[in-house]
C-alpha cells in the first residue's frame, strides 16, 4: 500500500509538472450536485446542469484548464477556503455574509424570487417551514417567525412537506419548479414569491483576485453575446429572467 | 448496458428495472461497496496496528512513552468522532501542506494565514492542483484510512492494554523463573496469550467500524449511504431518462440487508477465530474445549 502511495505520489508529481509547463494550472470547480437545474448528477453519473455548461464554457473562454469536484453544501465554504478547490460554482447567492468569508464574482443569474410550495395554496405560512441548512431562504424563515426545519440537502426539505412534516418549503423557484410540475397536483405554490439575494455567483477566495477577474472577464463576454441569456433560457424555461 | 435501454420511456416493468439499475450512475453505487470493504479491509489492521503500539506504549517502563500511550488512549478516546472527523482532516491536510511548504517553498515571502485563507505556494499543494482527479481521490482515501485508524486504533489500544493485564501473573512469573528476559516474556508467553482475552472487546469495535463508514463522506469520499441517498432521491422528468418518486426507503432497506448480511458473516468468522484462540488456554473456555476432547 505504502508503494503503491509512494508510486502514485511520484506518477502525480511527474505528470503535474508535465501538465503545469504546457497548460498552465488547473482550476478546480466545486459544486453540489443535488440542485437541479443548477447542477445535478446525471444518469451517467456525471455532473450535469446549467452550472456545468456555464462553468466549462467560462473556462474555455478563459483558457483555463477545469475539473469538477462534488462536495456538500454544508462544508462548502470551508473547503474553498482551506484550498481543496479553487471555485464555487453551486447556485450561492450573493450575500453580504458570505461576502466577508470569500469573494463572488459578478452574477451569472439575476435576482430571483424563492417561493413557498406545500400540499394546499392555504397553507400556515407561519407554521413548520423547511429549507436548506445555510442558505438565504433559511436565513429568511428564521427571521419571518415560522419554525425553521433545516435539511443537509434540498430533497429532504421537500421530502419533508410530502410526509406532512413540514407545512411548506421555502426554496428558489427554479428548484421547485421541475418538482410542482412533476407531482401531479399534490404541490402547489403557497403565498407571494420573496425576492432574496443578489443574484447567484461564483465563489472564489479573496485571495484569488487573478482568478476572480479572469471569470469575471468571461461572465461579462458571455452576457455581451448573449450566450447567456440562450443557456438559461435553456436550463430554466422561456419567462426565466435574462440579462 | 443493454440495446433495448436507448429510451426507456417506452419500457416499462422488468424490462424498465435492468435498464434502471444498469445506469453508469448505479454503476458507481456498485463501486462505492468495494470502497468501503476496500477500506475496512486497510482499515482494520492499521487500527490493530496502532492499537497494539498504543497498548505496548501504554504499559512501558519508560515513563514518557508511557505517558503518551496513555495520553493518546485518552484524548482520543474522548474527542466525539464526527468532530475528530471534521477538525482532524482539515488540520491534518493543512499540516501535510504547511511541512510540504516549508520544504519546497523557501523562498515563498507571503503569509500563509491571509484573514480566512489557507495559502501555500501552488508546489506544496497536496496533492497539486494540476494532478488528476483520481490522484485526489486517492489521497482522500489515504487520509480517510489514517483517521480512522487514528480514532479506532486508540480504542483497540485501551482492549489491547486490559487483555495485556488480564493474561495470569503466575504465566508470566513461571517465564521469568525459566529466565526469560521481558522482551521474550512479551512476545512468546503474554502477546499469544492476550488475543483471547482481547478478542471479544476487539470484535466489538469491528461491528463498529463497519458501521461508521458513512464518515466517509465527511472526507470527500463517496461511499454507500451517499450513493444511496443520492438515487433514491426524486427524480423529475426533466433531469434523468428515469423519473421515480422518493425510493429513499427502498436503497435504504438494501443497505439494511447489507449490513445485517455483513454482521452475520463477521459474527460466523469471529466465533471460529475465539474457537482457534481458546484452544490450549488456561481459561474456562479452553478448559471447556480440553475436556471434551478428553
Amino acid at each position: 500500500m505504502k508503494k503503491l502511495i509512494l508510486t502514485a505520489a511520484v506518477l502525480a508529481l511527474s505528470a503535474g509538472m508535465g501538465m503545469a509547463a504546457s497548460h498552465g494550472k488547473t482550476i478546480r470547480l466545486g459544486t453540489e450536485g443535488a440542485y437541479p437545474p443548477y447542477n445535478f448528477i446525471n444518469d451517467k453519473g456525471e455532473i450535469d446542469g446549467f452550472e456545468r455548461e456555464l462553468g466549462d464554457e467560462l473556462c474555455k473562454r478563459a483558457e483555463l484548464t477545469c475539473e469538477w469536484v462534488k462536495n456538500d453544501w454544508d462544508s462548502i465554504i470551508p473547503n474553498l477556503v482551506s484550498g481543496n478547490y479553487d471555485v464555487i460554482i453551486a447556485g450561492m447567492s450573493i450575500t453580504a455574509e458570505r461576502d466577508q468569508i470569500i469573494d463572488f464574482s459578478q452574477d451569472y443569474y439575476p435576482p430571483t424570487a424563492s417561493t413557498f410550495v406545500a400540499k394546499s395554496a392555504d397553507a400556515d405560512l407561519k407554521g413548520v417551514i423547511s429549507a436548506q441548512t445555510s442558505t438565504i431562504q433559511a436565513g429568511y424563515v428564521a427571521e419571518s417567525g415560522a419554525t425553521l426545519l433545516e435539511f443537509a440537502t434540498p430533497e429532504e426539505t421537500v421530502a419533508a412537506v410530502r410526509s406532512g412534516e413540514a407545512d411548506a418549503v421555502f426554496a428558489d423557484w427554479d428548484y421547485l419548479k421541475p418538482i410542482v410540475e412533476a407531482s401531479g397536483g399534490e404541490l402547489v405554490v403557497a403565498g407571494d414569491p420573496v425576492p432574496l439575494g443578489g443574484g447567484v455567483g461564483l465563489g472564489i477566495r479573496e485571495s484569488d483576485k487573478e482568478l476572480r477577474d479572469k471569470l469575471d472577464g468571461a461572465i461579462t463576454a458571455m452576457k455581451a453575446d448573449g450566450s447567456l441569456n440562450t443557456l438559461l433560457k435553456k436550463w430554466f424555461g422561456d419567462e426565466t429572467a435574462t440579462y | 448496458m443493454f440495446q433495448y435501454c436507448t429510451d426507456p420511456s417506452t419500457l416499462d416493468g422488468l424490462a424498465w428495472l435492468s435498464c434502471y439499475l444498469t445506469t453508469a450512475k448505479h454503476a458507481a453505487f456498485y463501486v462505492s461497496f468495494g470502497t468501503v470493504l476496500l477500506l475496512l479491509a486497510v482499515t482494520a489492521p492499521a487500527a490493530l496496528g496502532m492499537g497494539f503500539l498504543g497498548a505496548s506504549a501504554a504499559r512501558s517502563r519508560i515513563l514518557p512513552l508511557s505517558i503518551f500511550g496513555k495520553g493518546y488512549i485518552a484524548i482520543v478516546r474522548g474527542v466525539p468522532d464526527i468532530a475528530f472527523f471534521l477538525f482532524f482532516v482539515i488540520a491534518l491536510d493543512q499540516g501535510i501542506e504547511y511541512l510540504r511548504h516549508i520544504t519546497l517553498c523557501p523562498d515563498w515571502d507571503q503569509p500563509i494565514r491571509q484573514g480566512n485563507d489557507f495559502l501555500v505556494c501552488p508546489a506544496a499543494k497536496a496533492p497539486l492542483g494540476t494532478s488528476p482527479q483520481w490522484v485526489h481521490e486517492v489521497y482522500g482515501f489515504s487520509i480517510a484510512v489514517f483517521t480512522f485508524a487514528l480514532v479506532f486504533g486508540a480504542f483497540a489500544a485501551n482492549v489491547l492494554y486490559g487483555a495485556m493485564r488480564a493474561v495470569p501473573r503466575a504465566q508470566l512469573e513461571t517465564a521469568e523463573a525459566y529466565g526469560m528476559n521481558t522482551r521474550q516474556i512479551f512476545w512468546r508467553i503474554l502477546v499469544p496469550q492476550m488475543w483471547v482475552y482481547a478478542l471479544p472487546g476487539l470484535s466489538n469495535l469491528w461491528m463498529v467500524l463497519i458501521k461508521a463508514t458513512p464518515l466517509l463522506f465527511l472526507l470527500g469520499v463517496e461511499d454507500i449511504v451517499y450513493w444511496a441517498r443520492e438515487l433514491g432521491g426524486t427524480k423529475t422528468p426533466q433531469f434523468t431518462e428515469y423519473p421515480h418518486g422518493d425510493w429513499r426507503m427502498w436503497y435504504f432497506l438494501f443497505l439494511l440487508v447489507f449490513y445485517l448480511a455483513f454482521t452475520r458473516i463477521s459474527e460466523i468468522v469471529l466465533d471460529r477465530l475465539m474457537q482457534r484462540l481458546t484452544l490450549g488456554q488456561a481459561t474456562m473456555g479452553g478448559e471447556a474445549q480440553r475436556k471434551a476432547a478428553a
